[in-house]
């Protein structure tokens, strides 16, 4: 299985985002870079909204993401519930 | 193949060719194994230029900066033209042996190994 | 009653297809002339699907509070004087590199999609080049924007657009884009949508920039991040394009395999300046090039392209060579462009003994056997006040236009040749790859603008390289170019570290 991945800038909201990615992505491993943290994981990532606006303890809509977002890896899949990013083998 | 394009017959001139130089023409020498010259020199002549004066006089001013270059022995170095192995005449022209418009010259000095003996 | 909000997929239907219509008293061929003459067959445009399915209301929502973050940093930056707390003044080099060579590939790119997008029968198509246009658009002019605080105190800067469109090694990312750009619109979008913005632009944007960040520099680490944040939609665009038309037709399967064949091929030769700015520029380094190399295109990519596979698409011819490259091309290019410093809009020099080890380090097969001693000699010749610049033109490659100075990967000591004959001319290459992109369209690439044979055919202005340089290239001759030891940049440095203006 290869990786997906998905880096974001190391800001305030990111902090939050990264919190619910490891929440709800057991496999997934965080790598901290000057200015930057990238997620990697076997297969599939999943950003839940649920778990990020209990982090980040306010309303977040799955589109805000791209305002840290610094690239990924992977078929991207949106919905207002989650952004998944898989490979298909 | 060609270009698919939706110009039909799409045909331009060589921006390069010949007749563009005003009179001269391109030819590349480089030196094998030799890279503190990055790459090969590109020199414009005219076609009359005889082989002697393209190695004496235009190549010596780049090429004498290499610590190994006053070494070179010319009786023993070897000569590809157009990557095939090529015998120069020193006083004819280039055009006389061959040497055309863009054509590649490049020597070896198999008993220099280049600065350091790293090929530089 | 109440009008239920619509749910994500429902408004970017009602926002994109909704927008559409049919062509009922026009023919649709007419309408969009290019679609077809590239080979690429397209049955039914609205199984495109933009998986961020982003609308235009929640775009211009979104971009707005990008730019106002963006802006903040850079107002903070200026009034801080953001540029003395860069490491070392040698970095702001890599930042004109930025400038003048990337940063007009993005109006290239805002141009290219807005033509484009103009071009495609389908309305999620052409939302999506709309988008990416605007986005480009942005790019360029925040990058004019946090450089402009450079060019208040460094030189190099003052030029930059008339630079791109002349001097010599600038050539190397104008025709990258020229080539795309003149080429039909699904070969520009698998060029840069795919093969630049999925499989290479993360090499430049995030290890770069996030070096940026270690080397002290908040304006470039955010522009870039910022630009990036639009790139992470690119990149998604760039796959979905490639799914789309490989779901379409099995005859467009040929025709995308022989794109990302030239495009990657083209897009690992313009990244040889990208390398060379990772190894040799970033005073403080975060990851080698070969490093970058490893985790962005061999384990991305090769993730990427193992999806792909079920469609029939192979990883791109050569790229068993870029395995081997990564090892050198970074040291060749920065020799190419170290010995060429005299003709070069910014500054270069020979990298500190820490430095050098540091190579050494990162590049235990090559570094000390093929390129130390290369330095060694540099660092001989300055010593006796004689710092080396070459002093005859150098060949150039037909198709990527960089000089010949890239070896054989299996035999480094040797500059690789290759040719081809068309039409009784000889055309002379770097590489397998640059060659195999002339061989298939020739008549193309006969019109390449070689700055080289330009100078010569006397259509750069001066008759010597100074004129050239000073006229044509209106580089400011003893500030711009040269060594970075004694550089006016380097005695400005110095002199505001003294008197401890930072």
């Amino acid at each position: 299985m290869s990786k997906v991945y998905l880096a974001l800038q190391d800001n305030d909201d990111s902090r939050y985002i990264v919190e619910a990615i490891i929440e709800d992505n057991q496999e997934a491993t965080v790598i901290n870079q000057p200015a930057m943290i990238r997620i990697e994981s076997t297969g599939e990532l999943v950003v839940r909204r649920s778990t990020v606006e209990e982090k980040i303890g306010r309303d977040w809509d799955v589109q805000e993401l791209h305002l840290s977002l610094i690239t990924l890896g992977g078929n991207v899949d949106e919905d207002e519930d989650q952004l998944r990013l898989s490979w298909n083998v | 193949m060609s270009v698919v394009a939706i110009t039909p017959d799409y045909k331009f001139e060589a921006k390069d060719r010949f007749e563009n130089f005003h009179g001269n023409q391109i030819v590349y020498v480089g030196w094998d194994h030799h890279l503190m010259f990055c790459s090969a020199f590109a020199y414009p002549v005219p076609p009359a230029t005889t082989f002697k004066e393209l190695r004496d006089g235009v190549m010596q001013e780049a090429f004498e900066m290499h610590p190994e270059y006053s070494k070179v022995n010319w009786e023993t170095a070897t000569w590809l033209l157009d990557n095939k192995p090529f015998e120069p005449q020193l006083d004819k022209s280039l055009q006389e042996q061959g040497i055309g418009h863009k054509s590649l010259l490049r020597f070896q000095t198999p008993e220099l190994k280049g600065y350091k003996n790293a090929g530089v | 009653m109440v009008a239920k909000k619509l749910n994500l997929k429902d408004k970017y239907r009602a926002l994109t297809r909704d927008l559409d219509w049919d062509y009922d008293y026009s023919d649709r061929k007419k309408a969009f002339p290019y679609e077809e003459f590239e080979g690429i067959k397209i049955t039914d445009w609205s199984k495109w699907e933009d998986p961020f399915r982003l609308t235009m209301d929640a775009y211009w929502k979104y971009q707005a509070e990008k730019e106002k973050k963006l802006y903040a940093i850079f107002d903070a930056f200026s009034q801080n004087n953001g540029h003395l707390n860069v490491t070392d003044a040698r970095y702001v080099n890599a930042i004109k590199v930025f400038l003048t060579g990337v940063s007009p590939l993005e109006y290239q790119a805002f141009q290219g999609y807005a033509h484009v997008g103009r071009q495609f029968g389908g309305a999620g198509a052409r939302v999506a080049c709309q988008m990416q246009s605007i986005d480009e658009l942005r790019h360029v002019q925040t990058q004019v924007h946090a450089m402009s605080h450079y060019n208040k105190f460094f030189d190099g800067f003052q030029d930059w657009t008339h630079m791109h469109d002349r001097v010599w090694y600038l050539s190397v990312p104008k025709s990258f884009f020229d080539d795309a750009r003149s080429a039909g619109p699904f070969e520009f979008l698998i060029a840069i949508s795919f093969s630049f913005e999925y499989v290479l632009t993360n090499l430049l944007f995030v290890p770069f920039m996030s070096g940026a960040a270690h080397n002290g520099d908040m304006a470039t680490c955010t522009f870039g991040f910022s630009a990036q944040s639009d790139e992470a939609r690119h990149m998604t665009l760039g796959l979905e394009i490639i799914k789309f038309l490989l779901e379409q037709h099995e005859d467009n399967v040929p025709i995308v395999q022989k794109w990302i064949d030239k495009w990657f091929w083209r897009g690992t030769r313009l990244l040889a300046i990208v390398a060379m700015m990772m190894d040799y520029m970033l005073p403080n380094k975060v990851m080698s090039w070969k490093e970058a190399w490893e985790v962005y295109f061999e384990d991305a990519g090769g993730a990427l392209f193992k999806d792909l596979a079920r469609y029939g698409i192979r990883m791109p011819k050569f790229v068993e060579t870029t395995a081997k490259e990564k090892e050198h091309i970074s040291h060749q290019a920065w020799w190419i462009f170290y010995t060429h410093g005299h003709a070069a809009g910014f500054h270069t020099w020979i990298p500190s003994d820490e430095e050098l080890d540091w190579l050494s380090e990162k590049y235990p097969d090559t570094f000390d056997k093929y390129y130390r001693p290369r330095w060694e000699l540099a660092k001989e010749m300055e010593a006796r006040g004689e710092r080396f610049y070459t002093k005859a033109l150098p060949q150039l490659c037909t198709t990527c236009q960089i000089p010949m100075g890239f070896t054989e990967m299996d035999n480094p000591t040797q500059i690789a040749y290759r040719s081809s004959d068309y039409e009784g001319e000889k055309y002379h290459f770097c590489s397998d790859g640059c060659k195999h992109i002339f061989d298939q369209e020739p008549e193309k690439y006969v019109q390449s603008w070689l700055p080289v044979h330009q100078i010569y055919q006397g259509n750069c202005g001066g008759a010597n390289v100074e004129e050239v340089l000073r006229d044509y290239y209106k580089m400011n001759l003893g500030e711009d170019n040269m060594d970075f030891k004694g550089s006016s940049d380097e005695k400005r440095w110095n002199e505001w570290k003294r008197k401890g203006v930072a």
